[in-house]
């Protein structure tokens, strides 16, 4: 996609685009009509409007901007590994307009001030909406609760101390009768450290034959269970990060069945790839929950295709170069996926025919902006003019240079993706213009 | 050439004529112990690093005097003298290793993978001497020579390996080695020290003893790790012996020619009795021999020495 702009006029159109909103993908080529930050108009064939400077969209597709509801942006105190800035950046690049932060910082989010000033970062940094999640418990520590309603009208969208389970039972039951009056829901790092213990790798096979301690599913399944009973009796909203087990998605299954207000998300390393990667030893492989076994991968992506799992969250997980040469065991868990989650997505769901096009951007944009309540991820008149321009057909090879991540601890190096953003739009300014 | 590859980091990585060349090599060497000058100047003016990152007594000592009796040169690194406490990564020594241009490296480390990351980036021979829970591949050869000097062709001979199995890079590389050769290998011990996943290397997994040992030619007894045990997985000592020990009466209804091993270091009357520690079924001290054998054997070939050169064993 060519355009000789210096600047992006207040008011444009987007022509020539494959718009991708509610689930389909439209057949025939449309436009979008974008006037001072919101969509003005969108529709299929040439605008009628005159007048009106134009992009030629080339026939890519036009899709909400990107949701991610979970995201480690490390500011502040790991700042060598990534900021909100350079967070930012990758999510813009990845084609995400917003995203939601974990509050596993060091110090943790667990205070008014930590919010704002999360927020306050991001609107320097301009490229994306962040929306913060604060610690259920001050210094994530398991004991007592913070100030929720403060945080909520601070713009706290949730709360978790993800990175960490909230081991006592009660502090869980409490935060999802208190959240949920304030109108956001718990997010909960579902593991039992009972049962994971010194885990560093799926328990099944490979780590038996690898010699590596491992992390069984029954820690994940039945942490999951206790919060979906808590949530049951507290009627309150409960989502499920980083769903990696058949186990969990079956729990999730009935749950939802029995008409709970659960909602879950899975990453795209749980449903591409699966234990046996941890074979060369290499940590870029070691995530928590961990890879897990074929028939998990293969119940993560048919419950993200059914809607038993909401949306795809990508866990990204920034971490030094150092950290990552670290020995398997000792190195820290986590990798990075912002700016491969689509490519993964049409890789591993779509071009496998696990589901269509439109079902993947919908888990990307518009269920996780809903079951959220955040602006944004939607393609309809009147709301935020945030969106991507992507081809789904474009291969890319993933290689540690190209990254605007400060970290480049991706599972998919050396791997060749397809489908790759042209250019992210935020609130109708360009946020990232891939180089042709 | 008997070894393929620069490195030994597994037995898995060996074929089974590998390890019958080394075996073979291994059992020349064993000849020489019994002369009255026991070295030979093989190795003269090359360069060993032993680096033991975790405990070890056996291991360190056999490898030191594999190294001796080739004359090598060499130079002893452990975790209390090295930059590791300081948060030094494994790059960074391999890094500093490979400027000292040494010509072996002897690696054990807590970590499993270890060994296969320094072998991967440096280009001196790498001999794993134990490398987390994962693989101990000179331990594995000793203790498949043991066998062949009782058994010659281990083809269908029953092997069981009791104790804590998920802690043990002594019963992976046994494992390997045994099932490239055709031995038949059963895994014994408590449900919480025996992983499940192993069953798909082709293994038996059997939690009653009696049954475990029932026609087994070699019963390979670990070590207990109490250290690496909280008390939930593992009731304790009294009923570790009652349960899994190898007593006088295990071994009495072993078939007659059966015989016990143990890699050491022996937590008497817990794992194994002293009556069946000190008695006739054990090879105990044949295996700590030819475990020196063994490793001069590997450090012999990586270096390049010519297997005909050896003469008649």
């Amino acid at each position: 996609m060519e355009w000789s702009w210096q600047r992006i006029p207040s008011e444009f159109l987007v022509t020539d685009v494959k718009l991708c909103r509610q689930g389909k993908l439209g057949k025939r080529k449309g436009f979008l009509h974008i006037r001072k930050g919101r969509i003005e108009g969108l529709g299929v064939g040439a605008p009628t409007a005159e007048g009106i400077p134009a992009l030629d969209g080339d026939g890519l597709v036009c899709a909400p901007g990107l949701v991610d509801l979970h995201v480690h942006f490390r500011e502040p105190g790991h700042e060598e590994k990534e900021t909100v800035a350079t967070g930012s950046r990758a999510a813009a690049a990845g084609g995400y307009t917003s995203v939601v932060t974990m509050p596993n910082t060091d110090p943790a989010i667990d205070n008014t001030g930590m919010i704002r000033y999360l927020i306050d970062r991001g609107k320097e940094a301009g490229r994306c909406r962040i929306h913060p999640t604060g610690a259920i418990s001050p210094g994530r520590e398991g004991q007592g609760m913070t100030e929720f309603g403060d945080m909520v009208s601070a713009g706290a969208v949730g709360f978790t101390d993800d990175g960490s389970p909230v081991a006592s039972g009660g502090l869980m039951s409490n935060a999802l009768k208190y959240a949920d009056v304030l109108g956001v829901p718990i997010i909960t790092h579902a593991e039992d450290r009972s049962i994971v213990g010194k885990g560093c790798m799926h328990a099944g096979y490979w780590s038996a034959r690898l010699g590596m301690a491992g992390m069984a599913r029954a820690g994940e399944d039945t942490a999951v269970f206790r919060d979906v009973e808590l949530a049951r009796a507290a009627g309150a909203h409960l989502h499920v990060a980083h769903v990696s087990t058949k186990g969990v998605v079956e729990i999730i299954r009935r749950a939802k069945n029995e008409g709970l207000r659960i909602t879950a998300e899975a990453t795209p390393h749980h449903f591409s790839l699966d234990h046996s990667r941890c074979r060369g030893y290499s940590p870029l492989f070691k995530m928590n929950p961990p890879l897990r076994e074929p028939d998990d991968v293969n119940a993560v992506a048919e419950g993200l295709a059914d809607g038993t799992l909401d949306c795809i969250a990508t866990d990204h997980a920034p971490h030094t170069v150092t950290e990552k040469e670290h020995q398997f065991d000792q190195a820290p868990f986590g990798v990075t996926g912002l700016e491969t989650a689509l490519g993964v997505g049409i890789t591993y769901l779509v071009n496998t025919g696990v589901m269509d096009l439109g079902r993947l951007v919908q888990c990307m944009s518009e269920t996780p902006a809903r079951i959220f309540n955040l602006p944004g991820g939607r393609l309809e008149e009147g709301a935020e003019a945030d969106f991507v321009l992507f081809d789904p057909t474009r291969k890319w090879k993933v290689v540690a240079d190209g990254f605007q991540s400060r970290s480049d601890n991706s599972a998919y190096l050396g791997e060749t993706l397809i489908g790759r953003v042209a250019a992210t739009f935020r609130g109708g300014r360009l946020t990232w213009r891939a180089e042709s | 050439m008997i070894l393929k590859n620069k490195d030994v980091l597994g037995l898995e990585e060996l074929s089974a004529e590998e390890i019958l060349g080394v075996l073979e090599i291994a059992s020349r060497f064993r000849a020489v112990f019994d002369r009255p000058v026991r070295s030979v100047p093989i190795m003269r003016g090359r360069t060993v690093v032993n680096f033991f990152h975790e405990p070890s007594t056996r291991t360190r000592i056999s490898f030191e005097l594999a190294e001796k009796r080739l004359s090598a040169d060499i130079v002893n690194f452990s975790s209390a003298t090295s930059s590791f406490s300081k948060g030094e990564t494994l790059r960074d020594t391999a890094e500093n290793l490979a400027a000292m241009k040494i010509d072996m490296l002897i690696i054990r480390h807590g970590s499993a993978g270890a060994a296969h990351y320094l072998a991967k980036v440096l280009e001196c021979s790498v001999i794993n001497a134990g490398d987390g829970a994962h693989e101990h591949p000179t331990q594995g050869l000793l203790d498949i020579m043991t066998m062949r000097q009782r058994f010659g062709d281990l083809r269908g001979k029953k092997v069981t390996i009791i104790g804590d199995i998920s802690h043990s890079r002594v019963a992976r590389s046994n494992i390997w080695g045994l099932n490239k050769l055709g031995a038949e290998v059963t895994l014994c011990g408590p449900p919480t020290m025996v992983p499940g996943g192993l069953a798909r290397l082709g293994v038996n997994i059997e939690y009653d003893l009696k049954k475990a040992v029932a026609d087994a030619d070699v019963l390979n007894v670990l070590r207990i790790q109490l250290e690496r045990h909280s008390s939930k997985s593992f009731p304790g000592n009294r009923e570790y012996h009652r349960m899994y020990g190898i007593t006088e009466d295990v071994v009495r209804a072993l078939k007659p020619e059966a015989i016990v091993m143990h890699p050491g270091p022996m937590n008497r009357d817990v794992e194994i009795s002293s009556e069946v520690a000190d008695g006739p079924r054990q090879v105990i001290l044949d295996q700590v021999a030819n475990g020196v054998a063994v490793r001069m054997a590997l450090i012999y070939l990586l270096s390049g020495g010519d297997p005909g050169a050896l003469g008649g064993g």
